[in-house]
């Protein structure tokens, strides 16, 4: 089947077996290898992109179901090489370490903070819920989420269709 | 930062200001865009992907396996079984650690032939063009299984009850004893005031880094070369051991670690399936690929821990411990991986913990069980070890009703007593215990917690809050080579290091530590900085490839600082001395009347008379004009081989609150105090005790592998085994006391696996020190609400049955 989309501002058309999942698609076919695969029961988040500016895990969802949407990935989210707000404070805080989570994270943050944008440390840690670090403990993500709401210019940059 | 000693010979002082910054990581950018490339990024054309078909059952003879159906799906190029793959291999999977002379140790290849020994034991292996495929054809392989009988219990294995391999005639492996005098330890028994005797379960752990494991292995073109990239923590090590698996000499193989998603251990291994890729990149002169899915890492990536601790301490009317007596059951799973075995061994010289304690007697029998293999996780040993010691020392201070800070206070080793000889025949470089636990109880507010603890037992609120302390100290820095022999380990324990200064005055690292997470890239670069009085931003650190740094042993036990770090500082002194000898030369000066700071060598006293380190490099690099005898090129090497462990250490102290009705338990608080010797960069030791500390915390409370009585691993996906998110821990409040390590120049330490070891003995403590009102003295890990609820209710029918 025939599928469409806009990923970081570019349009995407293939050609794809109706099973693909989202973050193959993105991964495999369009070669945005950024995007992290964790697990295989949708629970660790690593794989969070932004649907129509909306969090999703791309596990969970066709790249079928997809089609017509605006997507953006880690790799949409920095501009003219410079690094997004929230990526700026993850840097900042050592909000990661080994880096794999470090994507879905990020997306998932900057997720957060279009909905909420002065979270308190416990909606940042319910929040952040669905993806898993294995390397930080979690203090210095919360601190970088905290630190990039304060600074008032990371919720999500891109504009829902 | 707390500095409790003064630091002699810290290169943090003398140098160039760069080390002990809280410096920003080099390595983040590509990480946070994206740019990163993880195994399973690396496109190459035309690569096959494998998956690796697994034997459902725990414990069985292989009666057929029919592959034909599978080779006939779409897009597959072969499919092998363990038997046509037989005559590929030149050796079984290495096991590197033969602890004892007399050590049973079973047959293992990449693909079981004949019998199968555990749940997930590979039976065969589909290659197809995609991913999608290869799974596909996976499951239409036909395997008929003839069930044999399963031992999952640690003990029941012990009994030799059903023997797993039939060839070995029992299911014990090893016995090994450390056991200095043990008629002193019985005396110590006999004339003890008080005694305590425990029993613990170290249940078994799944790593689980976010990345699971992966493999590719790209044939070279002409004669016989394989470039193999894998997830994994060792590619030197890993190199050397394909090449006696495979029958690849080791100078046609070239190990590549590409950006690795974290490895707690499970990636210090050599695992079936990267010799596997290996032999069919070799068989089809194809590239194949292997990548891990989650489900698979619970059964196909080795487990943590996995021990029965029996512990019994002696002590005097004064609570001063006298004697420690340790029997453990260790669980090695149905074979032995890299170093399974001796993971234990890791843990044995420090069940008496920090503590002055004069006899000691330790036994540890190693057994098999149809489970997955056991091997290092974050700690390997030594958590285990501090559990025990930290659990049994709560017990004691429990039976003599003192506080646990105050029974640690009267059994620590007195700062004066350092280098300290240990009982168990270690020498202790540097601490200072009390010190630690001192800090750690201020920052917390220790005795307002004792006082709030105390209301709400008075008060009979229905959610009480235990605290629990946990004084932990650690052996790292692995390892000094001799020590090694003496433990029958099969390779050393020094690191390599190279450092150049380039023609343009870069400068150029060569590590042998492999990491995957550490930011050794920043660290590395800031130590060579520091001495050179460069910025760290022109210093490039180049790791993780064998072709670019041949020589290493790789990341594990945290090593890489205090081995592999201490490597870079030496090599560094050694270009320095070199460029010396040049500027020397071109100032017509003697060496003896040049200085060097800030990038520069000057005459003293002269400080006109200069010379640029950059422009040394340069006429290093010319060789126009060179003293007589000296080669052109700034480079030198050092292989460093460290002459002692080092021995950080700190006191954690756990606040949590347990609701009595329900048996849920939150983590309040978590105040700890480490001391890692003198610190490169605090924002990484911080994060390192950060993630450090949830790890053990989930031991604590959350995480199992969780086998059933046929040897089905029930926990085996993200949704049954809990890893701990954001939202069940709270933040930390953290401080570090700073004793240096006398055994290396810089006086560092380690941190990697600091706030795991600390972390389980402290919450568990806290959990017990919450139910004390009951009567509980213990309480298994994890401390599930449903196991804490039933504490509670077994001890009220307990009480109400008086």
């Amino acid at each position: 089947m025939k599928v469409s989309m806009t990923v970081n501002g570019a349009r995407q058309e293939h050609e794809i077996e109706p099973r693909l999942l989202l973050v193959h698609y993105l991964r495999d076919v369009v070669g945005l290898t950024g995007t992290n695969i964790g697990c295989d029961t949708s629970s660790c988040g690593a794989c969070t992109v932004l649907v129509g500016g909306e969090s999703v895990k791309s596990c969970t969802m066709l790249a079928a179901q997809a089609d017509g949407a605006e997507i953006t990935t880690i790799e949409g989210l920095a501009s003219d090489g410079s690094l997004h707000p929230m990526q700026e404070a993850f840097r900042e805080k050592h909000a990661l370490q080994c880096g794999y989570c470090t994507p879905g994270m990020v997306m998932a943050a900057v997720s957060l903070l279009d909905e909420h944008p002065n979270p308190t440390e416990a909606e940042v840690r319910e929040g952040l819920e669905g993806n898993l670090c294995r390397c930080t403990g979690y203090h210095n993500i919360v601190q970088a989420v905290l630190h990039a709401a304060s600074s008032g210019s990371a919720a999500a940059p891109v504009s829902a269709p | 930062m707390t500095a409790v000693e003064a630091a002699p010979g810290s290169a943090g002082a003398a140098g160039g200001g760069v080390i002990g910054q809280r410096m920003r990581r080099r390595e983040d950018p590509a990480l946070l865009t994206g740019e990163a490339r993880y195994i399973a990024d690396l496109a190459v054309p035309g690569a096959l992907h494998a998956a690796v078909v697994r034997s459902p059952m725990a414990h069985a003879r292989i009666t057929s396996i029919d592959v034909e159906a599978a080779r006939s799906m779409p897009g597959v190029v072969a499919v092998f079984t363990g038997e046509d793959l037989q005559a590929e291999w030149a050796g079984p999977l290495p096991c590197g650690w033969p602890v004892t002379p007399d050590m049973k140790a079973p047959a293992h290849l990449p693909l079981a032939v004949g019998t199968v020994n555990y749940a997930g034991d590979g039976v065969a292996v589909v290659l197809a063009r995609s991913e999608y495929e290869a799974t596909d054809a996976a499951e239409a392989v036909v395997v008929d299984y003839d069930p044999l009988p399963v031992v999952v219990d640690i003990e029941d294995a012990a009994s030799d009850r059903v023997v797993i391999h039939e060839d070995l005639g029992t299911n014990k492996s090893y016995t090994w004893e450390l056991s200095p005098d043990r008629e002193a330890v019985d005396r110590a028994f006999s004339e003890a005031a008080h005694t305590v005797s425990c029993r613990y379960v170290q249940q078994r752990l799944i790593p689980s880094p976010m990345e699971p494991r992966g493999v590719l292995v790209v044939p070279q073109p002409f004669g016989g070369h394989f470039t193999v990239y894998s997830a994994t923590q060792i590619p030197h090590i890993l190199k050397v051991m394909l090449a006696l698996t495979s029958g690849v000499p080791e100078t046609n193989l070239r190990v590549v670690a590409p950006a690795v998603g974290g490895g707690f251990g499970c990636k210090l291994n050599v695992y079936a399936e990267e010799v596997l890729a290996l032999a069919l990149a070799r068989k089809l002169r194809q590239p194949v690929r292997w990548v891990e899915k989650r489900t698979e890492h619970s059964s196909a990536t080795i487990q943590g821990r996995g021990q029965v601790q029996h512990i019994e301490l002696a002590a005097d009317a004064d609570g001063r411990v006298t004697a420690v007596r340790v029997r453990l059951l260790a669980d090695m799973g149905a074979y032995l991986q890299l170093v399974t075995p001796g993971v234990p061994l890791l843990g044995a010289f420090l069940y008496t913990g920090v503590y002055d304690v004069p006899a000691y007697d330790f036994s540890c029998t190693a057994v098999f069980t149809n489970k997955t293999p056991t091997d290092a996780y974050r700690g390997a040993g030594r958590p285990e070890a501090t559990y025990a010691i930290e659990r049994t020392m709560d017990a004691l201070a429990a039976e003599m009703g003192v506080d646990p800070a105050e029974i640690r206070r009267r059994n620590f080793i007195a700062p004066d007593k350092f280098p300290y000889n240990s009982v168990a025949g270690l020498v202790y470089d540097s601490g200072n215990y009390e010190g630690a636990l001192d800090r750690c109880l201020d920052m917390a507010g220790y005795q307002e917690l004792r006082a709030e603890q105390e209301r709400r037992r008075q008060s009979g609120d229905t959610r009480q809050i235990g605290l629990g302390l946990s004084s932990y100290f650690e052996m790292c820095g692995l390892a000094p080579s001799r020590v090694l022999a003496s433990l029958n380990y099969t390779a050393g324990g020094w690191e390599a290091a190279t450092v150049r200064i380039l023609p343009t005055g870069k400068v150029q690292v060569v590590t042998g530590t492999s990491p995957h997470g550490q930011g050794h890239e920043t660290s590395w670069s800031m130590i060579v900085a520091d001495r050179l009085g460069v910025s760290p931003d022109d210093v490039d650190v180049l790791h993780s490839d064998t072709a670019v740094a041949p020589y290493g042993l790789d990341t594990y036990g945290s090593r890489s600082l205090a081995v592999g770090g201490t490597a870079v500082y030496l090599a560094t002194e050694r270009v320095i001395d070199k460029a010396k000898k040049i500027a020397a030369h071109q100032l017509e000066a003697a060496e003896d009347d040049l200085e060097f700071a800030g990038s520069q060598f000057s005459v003293k006293g002269s400080p006109d008379r200069a010379m640029p380190l950059a422009a040394v490099a340069f006429e290093a690099f010319t060789a126009h004009n060179l003293p007589d005898g000296l080669e052109p090129n700034l480079e030198a090497s050092s292989h460093f081989d460290p002459t002692n462990f080092t021995f950080p250490f700190g006191t954690h102290l756990a606040v949590v609150e347990v609701d009595t009705e329900t048996g849920g338990v939150r983590l309040l608080r978590y105040a700890a105090v480490d001391d890692c010797g003198n610190q490169i960069n605090p924002l990484i030791v911080e994060g390192q005790v950060h993630g450090g500390i949830v790890q053990g915390a989930a031991q604590a409370l959350w995480e199992e592998a969780v086998y059933d009585h046929e040897g089905n691993l029930v926990s085996a996906s993200l949704m049954d085994y809990l890893v701990p998110s954001a939202a069940e821990v709270p933040s930390f409040e953290t401080d570090t006391t700073v004793t240096p390590s006398p055994s290396n120049p810089m006086g560092v330490k380690g941190v990697g696996e600091a706030g795991t070891i600390g972390a389980a003995p402290a919450v568990i403590n806290a959990v017990v020190d919450a139910l004390k009102p009951y009567g509980v003295t213990n309480i298994e890990m994890p401390a599930t609400p449903q196991r804490i609820w039933q504490t509670i209710k077994e001890a009220e029918q307990m009480e109400s049955g008086k």
